[in-house]
């Protein structure tokens, strides 16, 4: 099958993936660097009958796709830094409710307004914590055309497979380059959709009924009248002050990522076999440090590249052993030290372990992260 | 015996309710019911939505689609429900804290899309759920635990201000003049295009014990005595009138509504 | 650099510098090769000075923004003042003949080519100046072939502007045979 060559964006890459991945319903606010996949959104749901709704605000935006995705629509909604801060609320009360969709946040420079229009990676651990309150997280992040394509798709796959929402952590990098991507055939897609109780089964809306990873979810409207709250409950669904339930709880909905790291967690790794060095960088900044191995690599310097795609759950084992391996590990990121923190924790010890950080707005090139390399050499 | 209303449209192994004794909102609750009951609609199409608050926690009572959201959200999420399935009945409960502060934004834009939701206002006066607070509705000059000194706020009048907005359908009762409100609750759940009914409640707890109104009785005695159609004081002298508040159908006209519009849209692209 | 191209293309906002660039690089994938196309925002939709570039390779390209261009294009006096002094030293500059070239800049090629005005006086319309200087580029350089880049322009413009476009493209080449 002849595949279609395109060249685009990464925002418009994500469209074209959350619309293979079955999305059916958009909501969102407009804010630079995100505005094109709610552009490209508002053009092609009505043409395949999906819906897109420009709300009053960025909460509304991602309330408004929680209410859809309980109709049985697969939604998104996508942001940029002031307006992810926004969001986090209703992050959260879809971490508790378990209800799938799909949050964007093409990152850009700076807290508060800072750099609308230039790159940032400031917003990674508040892809983590930014919420209130411990709840399990899944957070992809993209550094090409491309893969901002196939992991909208993963994000939408995971997201109703885990019941729970799935963060595209994208950069302004990514969001606005345009790069050559062949679109794959719609067959070649797997696509995952949530599991549904049977007419006349029995239902309990937050039960996990055997065999299954995470409770079976009815569409509103298709008989099972259930409650869906954002309240401690039990698995009927309705509120419970019961701090032993409460317990229960928590510790299913942190299963569902503890017990999966397996299938939840991919990487990329580059020249690592025999490196010496390690540069550990994602979204974006993995470019820079792609460019900047090869040229080390032609100088004769064994150094690889370690790229978490999926940043949350961090990929712990994987840089642990990676840390036995090297006498060093640089993390290039665009923020005063982030992921370089996680590095640390997961360490432990076994290398040191550096930070080239940068977060003026502008990228890092391959120079001065080969600077950075050669002053930790 | 249990009332067959209660059988038919509430959960009844979640009742009793939280309310305290003499609240007015379980009145208001009883109201919908009984609308959703005279229209016959199908329980399965029906979805209640509602945010954080008092009269929020009433959809977990009622046996139909419920969604109990974050504070003030419920229309943002409604607007969600209703655009992705426009076959479901959606009817948010929101207290006047809930609709009109943290989710005044929310209220005043479903107004304007005239998007086929009916909002219910269970309004108090007062934030009950966190012990009494002053609210937008709190009158000028009353007390609530952080206004200790009298209320320096103007209040909002809900109703006006979603006809403001845009709503296409407005009404206000209160808890004491049910046979009003069990008619304007069916018209306004009947009526496509966005509808608010703002019930007037009593809070005999907070706001009646800051503010010295005396009993629940006293309350009621209250709403029955101060409030009266706006139709029949339109006939009334004007010393008759002093000192009293309007209730009744505001606002009633047709105009085209969200979701239809938005499946036009998808129609005409279709061709 | 012989078989990568840095290119920066800078104008005022609203010229079709941006436009220019995704053609370009259109151009280059049907010729098989990769390319990026990467862009400068300010605030302002109109005016101001705004900048498109692009890479095209015969390689795959990691790091996708230019850093050091081989070849600059200005459109504008602003624009030349901002942009233009970053250069390889075997670079190229290409400016408009109406900039006056900031002090100090050198290249190995310099070209002062009157490409706003052949699209006003030749082609009929000043909004064509884009097209014109991509066939200046392509004239100059050969990064893509002539069949591509006018089948990229043709994807690109708004119907019933083909024969604009096809001139404009046409006036391009003649002024790269004259520089």
């Amino acid at each position: 099958m002849a595949k279609k060559v395109k060249f685009l964006q990464g925002n418009e890459a994500c469209v074209e993936g959350a619309l293979m991945a079955g999305m059916t319903f958009y909501s969102g606010y407009p804010i630079t660097p995100s505005t094109e996949i709610a552009e490209l959104s508002a053009e092609k749901l009505p043409r395949i009958g999906g819906k897109f709704i420009q709300m009053e605000d960025e909460i509304a935006g991602i309330a408004a796709a929680i209410g859809a995705s309980l109709t049985g629509a697969k939604a998104m909604t996508a942001t940029s830094g002031p307006g992810f801060s926004l969001k986090q609320e209703n992050i959260g009360y879809a971490a508790l409710a378990e209800v799938p969709v799909v949050i964007v946040n093409v990152q850009r420079g700076g807290p508060s307004t800072g750099l609308p229009t230039a790159p940032g990676q400031g917003d990674l651990m508040q892809a983590m914590w930014g919420t209130h309150g411990d709840h399990p997280v899944i957070c992809l992040t993209p550094d090409s055309v491309k893969e901002t394509f196939d992991l909208t798709i993963r994000a939408f796959n995971l997201a109703e497979k885990y019941r729970t929402p799935v963060i595209l952590l994208t950069d302004e990098i990514t969001g606005h380059m345009r790069e050559k991507i062949e679109i794959p055939d719609a067959s070649e897609i797997e696509v995952y959709n949530r599991i549904k109780p049977n007419q006349g089964d029995e239902y309990k809306a937050y039960k996990v009924y055997d065999g299954d990873l995470v409770p079976k979810m009815a569409d509103f409207g298709s008989g099972f009248r259930y409650h869906v709250t954002g309240l401690m409950h039990d698995e009927t669904g309705f509120p419970s002050n019961s701090t032993k339930n409460a317990g229960v709880l928590m510790n299913r909905l942190m299963a569902k990522i503890e017990d999966n790291l397996d299938d939840l967690i991919t990487y990329e790794e580059v020249e690592v076999a025999d490196a010496e060095y390690l540069i550990v960088s994602y979204g974006g900044t993995a470019r820079t440090a792609k460019a900047a191995i090869k040229t080390l690599r032609n100088e004769g310097i064994k150094v690889g590249l370690f790229r978490p795609i999926t940043v949350w759950p961090f990929p712990e084992k994987q840089v642990a052993e990676l840390s036995k391996k090297v006498k060093n590990i640089l993390v290039a990121e665009l923020n005063y030290g982030q992921m370089v923190r996680e590095v640390e924790r997961v360490v432990k010890g076994n290398c040191d372990v550096r930070h080239c950080g940068k977060a003026n707005g502008e990228v890092l090139t391959p120079e001065e992260l080969i600077r950075a390399f050669k002053e930790v050499l | 015996m249990n009332h067959p209303l209660a059988e038919g449209f509430f959960r009844m192994e979640k009742l009793p309710h939280i309310w305290c004794p003499g609240c007015g909102h379980g009145i208001i609750m009883a109201s919908i019911a009984r609308a959703i009951d005279k229209l016959g609609l199908d329980k399965d199409k029906v979805c209640i939505v509602s945010g954080i608050g008092c009269s929020s926690r009433a959809p977990g009572y009622m046996d139909f689609n419920t969604l109990h959201t974050t504070h003030g959200r419920a229309l943002a999420f409604a607007t969600g429900v209703k655009l992705a399935n426009p076959e479901l009945e959606v009817i948010v409960i929101a207290g006047d804290g809930d609709l009109s502060a943290i989710g005044g934004n929310h209220l005043i834009h479903a107004a304007r899309r005239n998007i086929g939701l009916t909002t219910i206002c269970f309004n108090n006066n007062i934030y009950g759920m966190t012990g009494g607070q002053y609210s937008p509705t709190t009158p000028t000059s009353e007390k609530g635990t952080t206004a200790p000194y009298g209320n320096i706020d103007k209040p909002f009048d809900i109703t006006q201000l979603a006809i403001g907005a845009g709503a296409t359908y407005a009404a206000k009762t209160t808890a004491y003049h049910v046979p009003q409100m069990d008619k304007l609750m069916e018209a306004a759940i009947a009526h496509k295009g966005f509808s608010l009914v703002e019930a007037i409640s009593i809070c005999p707890t907070y706001y009646g014990r800051k503010n010295k109104k005396g009993s629940a009785v006293d309350m009621m005695n209250f709403l029955k005595d101060s409030f009266i159609d706006h139709k029949v004081a339109e006939k009334l002298p004007p010393e008759k009138k002093e000192g009293k508040f309007l209730i009744g159908e505001f606002l009633n006209k047709v105009e085209p509504e969200y979701t239809e519009q938005y499946d036009k849209i998808i129609a005409q692209l279709k061709k | 650099m012989s078989k990568q191209l840095e290119l920066r293309l800078s104008g005022s906002g609203g010229q079709g510098l941006i436009t220019a660039g995704i053609i370009l690089a259109e151009a280059a994938l049907k010729d098989n090769k990769n390319a990026i196309q990467t862009q400068s925002y300010g605030p302002e939709a109109r005016g101001g000075a705004s900048k498109a570039e692009v890479i095209i390779s015969e390689t795959s390209i990691d790091f996708p923004k230019v850093t050091l261009p081989n070849m600059t294009l200005a459109l504008t006096q602003i624009a030349s003042d901002k942009y233009i002094k970053d250069i390889t030293e075997d670079g190229t500059i290409i400016i408009d003949d109406s900039i006056t070239l900031p002090a100090g800049v050198t290249a190995k090629n310099v070209y002062k080519v009157p490409i706003i005005k052949t699209a006003i006086n030749e082609v009929g319309k000043e909004i064509v100046a884009n097209i014109v200087a991509l066939g200046l580029i392509v004239g100059l350089t050969g990064i893509v072939s002539r069949e591509s880049l006018e089948a990229a322009i043709m994807a690109r413009i708004p119907k019933g502007t083909e024969d604009l476009n096809r001139l404009a493209l046409e006036k391009g080449y003649e002024l790269a045979k004259q520089v």
